[in-house]
This record gives C-alpha cells, sequence and structure tokens, in this order.
C-alpha cells in the first residue's frame, strides 16, 4: 500500500489538478503569465545573444557586397515612394468617394513590428510567443501578420510578453474568402490534418465553386476579428465534403510558420 | 532530506521547458518538439524521495503549461501518473543499466503526451490530434530512448560534483586495538 507521505504527496498534486482546471480562465491566465515570468530572464538573454550574433556576422561582410545592398534598396526604396504616392492618391479619392456614397471612411494599418522568442512546447497547440505585450499597445484578438500573409491572432496578453495563436491552432479559426476574378466564395479556415503546418483546411464552401489550384485566398472581414484582405495564401486542391453538400478546399499558406522571427501585429482602433 | 539534489532536478526542469520553447530546430525538421520532462521525472522518480518528486512533477508541468496553449495543469497529470508508477516499482527497476534506461525513457515520452491528450479531449479542449499523432508520438518517443541516458548520467554527475562526498567506511576498529600496558 502508499506509505503516508506518498499518500499526502499525491493527494496535494491532485487537489492542485482539480483546483487549476477549475479556475476561471481570467484568473488561470494571470497564474499562467505569473509562471511564465520566471522565463523572463532566460529570453533576454536568448535575444540579446542573438542580436550579438547577428552584429559579429555582420562585422564581416564585405564592403562591396554592403554597396552592391545598398544601391538596391535605394532603387526599391525609389519605387516604392512613386506607388506610396500613387497609393495616397487613391486613397484620396476611394476616401471621397465613399463620402458621395455615404460609406464609412477606411482607416489605414498600424503595424507594430515584435520579435518572436519561443514556441509552444506542446506538439498539439500551434502557437508562438512574442516579446510585447499591454504596455506596448497590444491586446488579445489583434491579428498578426508578416509580409507574406497572415500569421494568427494574438491569445493572451501579459505585461511585456504575449501568446500568438497561429492560424492552423484550433483556437484560430479564421473567415476566408477565396478571390479569383468574379468568384468571392466564402469558407472557414480550420486546422489541416496534415503534418506540414503550412497546409490547412478551408471548410463550409458552396457545393457548386469552380475551384482551382493557386485561387488566392484572403481574410473576408467575416467574424469581427481579422480585416478584410489580409493575404491567407492558395488553394490547393479540393473534394466534395459532408456528403456533397459543401467543399473542402486544403490552402498552403503564404506565410511560412515554421521560420518566424519577426511578425507585425496589426493595431486596430 | 538533501536539497541540492531536489535544487538541481528542479533547475534541470526549468531548463528543460525553456529549452523546448527556445530551441526550435527538432520542430523544423522533424515536425516535433522533443520533450524532456518525461525523462527528468523518471529519474527523480528512481532516486530521490517523495517530497522532490511532486516538486519536480508540479513546477515542470506548471513550467510546460505556462510557456504552452495548454489550459494550467494540463499536462500535471501524466506526469503524476509516471512519477507515481516509476516511485511504486522502483526497487524492482535496474536504473543502472542503459537498456533500462532507454525503455524507461521511450515509454515515458511516448505515454506522457498520449495522457496529456486524453486528460484535455475530456475536459472539452480540441487539440490537434490526427494521423500525425502517431508519427509526433513515435520520434518523442525515439527522442525519449536517447536522451534518457544522457539525462541519468547528466544528473547522477551534477549530484555527485555538487554533494558532499561518503565518507568511505574506516578499516580502523576499536575492539581489535592494541592496548600498550607498562611491560
Amino acid at each position: 500500500m502508499l506509505k503516508r507521505p506518498r499518500l499526502i504527496a499525491l493527494t496535494i498534486l491532485i487537489l492542485l489538478v482539480l483546483v487549476l482546471v477549475s479556475l476561471p480562465s481570467r484568473k488561470a491566465a494571470q497564474l499562467k503569465l505569473a509562471m511564465g515570468g520566471f522565463f523572463l530572464p532566460l529570453f533576454g538573454l536568448t535575444s540579446s545573444l542573438r542580436l550579438a550574433g547577428g552584429q559579429a556576422a555582420n562585422a564581416v561582410v564585405p564592403r562591396k557586397v554592403l554597396l552592391t545592398q545598398i544601391e538596391q534598396l535605394q532603387r526599391e526604396n525609389q519605387s516604392l515612394r512613386f506607388r506610396g504616392q500613387q497609393a495616397d492618391e487613391l486613397l484620396q479619392e476611394n476616401d471621397r468617394l465613399r463620402q458621395y456614397l455615404g460609406i464609412q471612411k477606411q482607416t489605414l494599418w498600424k503595424l507594430k513590428l515584435v520579435r518572436v522568442i519561443g514556441r509552444d512546447p506542446a506538439n498539439w497547440w500551434r502557437s508562438v510567443l512574442i516579446d510585447a505585450g499591454s504596455r506596448d499597445g497590444l491586446r488579445p484578438n489583434l491579428p498578426v501578420m508578416v509580409n507574406e500573409g497572415l500569421v494568427g491572432r494574438l491569445g493572451v496578453v501579459g505585461l511585456g510578453q504575449s501568446q500568438v495563436l497561429l492560424v492552423g491552432d484550433p483556437g484560430c479559426l479564421v473567415a476566408s474568402l477565396i478571390q479569383d476574378g468574379n468568384l468571392r466564395d466564402h469558407g472557414m479556415l480550420a486546422p489541416g490534418d496534415s503534418l506540414d503546418p503550412r497546409i490547412l483546411n478551408l471548410t463550409h464552401l458552396s457545393r457548386n465553386s469552380a475551384l482551382k489550384p493557386g485561387q488566392k485566398v484572403v481574410t473576408s472581414g467575416l467574424g469581427g476579428l481579422f480585416p478584410r484582405g489580409i493575404v491567407i495564401g492558395e488553394v490547393v486542391d479540393s473534394r466534395p465534403a459532408e456528403y456533397g453538400l459543401s467543399t473542402e478546399a486544403r490552402v498552403k499558406l503564404a506565410a511560412n510558420l515554421n521560420h518566424l522571427e519577426e511578425v507585425w501585429v496589426l493595431l486596430l482602433p | 532530506m538533501n536539497w541540492l539534489n531536489t535544487v538541481l532536478l528542479i533547475l534541470g526542469a526549468f531548463l528543460a521547458v525553456f529549452v523546448e520553447c527556445a530551441w526550435e530546430t527538432p520542430r523544423q525538421w522533424l515536425g516535433v518538439q522533443v520533450d524532456l520532462l518525461p525523462c527528468l521525472v523518471v529519474y527523480a522518480g528512481l532516486t530521490s524521495e517523495t517530497v522532490t518528486l511532486a516538486l519536480v512533477t508540479a513546477l515542470g508541468a506548471l513550467w510546460f503549461d505556462s510557456l504552452s496553449a495548454n489550459p494550467l495543469g494540463g499536462s500535471l497529470p501524466a506526469l503524476i501518473l509516471l512519477g507515481g508508477v516509476v516511485r511504486r516499482y522502483r526497487d524492482l527497476i535496474v536504473q543502472d543499466d542503459l537498456r533500462v534506461q532507454m525503455m524507461l525513457g521511450g515509454a515515458a515520452s511516448a505515454s506522457a503526451p498520449g495522457i496529456t491528450l486524453l486528460f484535455l479531449l475530456s475536459l472539452g479542449y480540441e487539440p490537434l490530434v490526427g494521423w500525425f499523432t502517431l508519427w509526433q508520438v513515435g520520434v518523442m518517443a525515439l527522442s525519449g530512448a536517447l536522451a534518457a541516458p544522457a539525462v541519468f548520467w547528466t544528473c547522477r554527475f551534477l549530484s555527485r560534483t555538487f554533494s558532499y562526498p561518503q565518507i568511505r567506511e574506516s578499516s580502523f576498529r576499536p575492539d581489535r586495538e592494541l592496548k600498550r600496558g607498562r611491560h
């Protein structure tokens, strides 16, 4: 039979599990952040080491390579300035037309660049940790993206550290839209059944969807979390689902979720 | 109770969780993150007292859950069960044998995620489970089997290094001491 100290320890641990599992979600999130706070010095140290490593690597890049890169970037900068001016003009025109039609004015996206410091240690969730929190103006559910496309949304937000639920996590479903010429088919981006985290399922598409590989998938703006028009990826293939009542497509994400170093958080009003 | 051993094991659990969070190479290459916590709990179950085992289990699981999307305490039942079973049968386990260490590490690393997933599903959570889970559990079992001897060796080495050396029994026996008299 179990000896007394073992019995006491087992009882305490089982009680601990029961208490933690039955905690209200807000209290549990606060406790999680407090426990995660133990790792802050180590994350800081890792970031500093990475930065120092990057600087050391930069120091040995030949001058010729740097000059070529500067020249290339200057050219790119000029071209982007022209496109920016053109975009400003179009935006003003768009605002005027919206005013005439009485449609609400579009707001420009405010973005904040943050660094990814860690990844979910459990294999059955897809989330990452970033080095910014409520003191940087972040709050739960804000969209997170990279230049290529959507990455996910903010989950638990701490003071200086937050969790990002990646697209493909069961907690991050995205209302999506297939955008191809006149085709506008709405669906729901859900976790995929592939080991490749970039392949996800687009479900609840209409039965008669004319889907073709390569069609672009963007956020639809329905659901209220993600603004319309953020690139998600492209259709890989499709098949009938739910006994032919709807269609399901496999979508390849534009963003590579396996190699995230820095991400943009969309600061919505 | 040897507190140094306890502190070293807790520190080991802390670093194991941090490495799992910050070191992405296994996930990028294999699509699976390696988990060292079960091996550490097995070692604690084999060599430490109940309080040490309970502390390592509780803190390790809470730290793991704090960096994960798991509910807080979600990975605790699996580690409690693992530590409890090893502690119960530790007198029957040949812990110095390499093959036994590998088998223990592999079995623990395969069963811990399985139990955690069952616990999460029974609580109503929807973790990512599919055919790829078999691959994940397989890789975790293999990595646990390979890591277990290294974990055992490192823990023993650190424990030996930072503990006072055991006093060897003296060959001196007072009952055989020659008593010198006057002649």
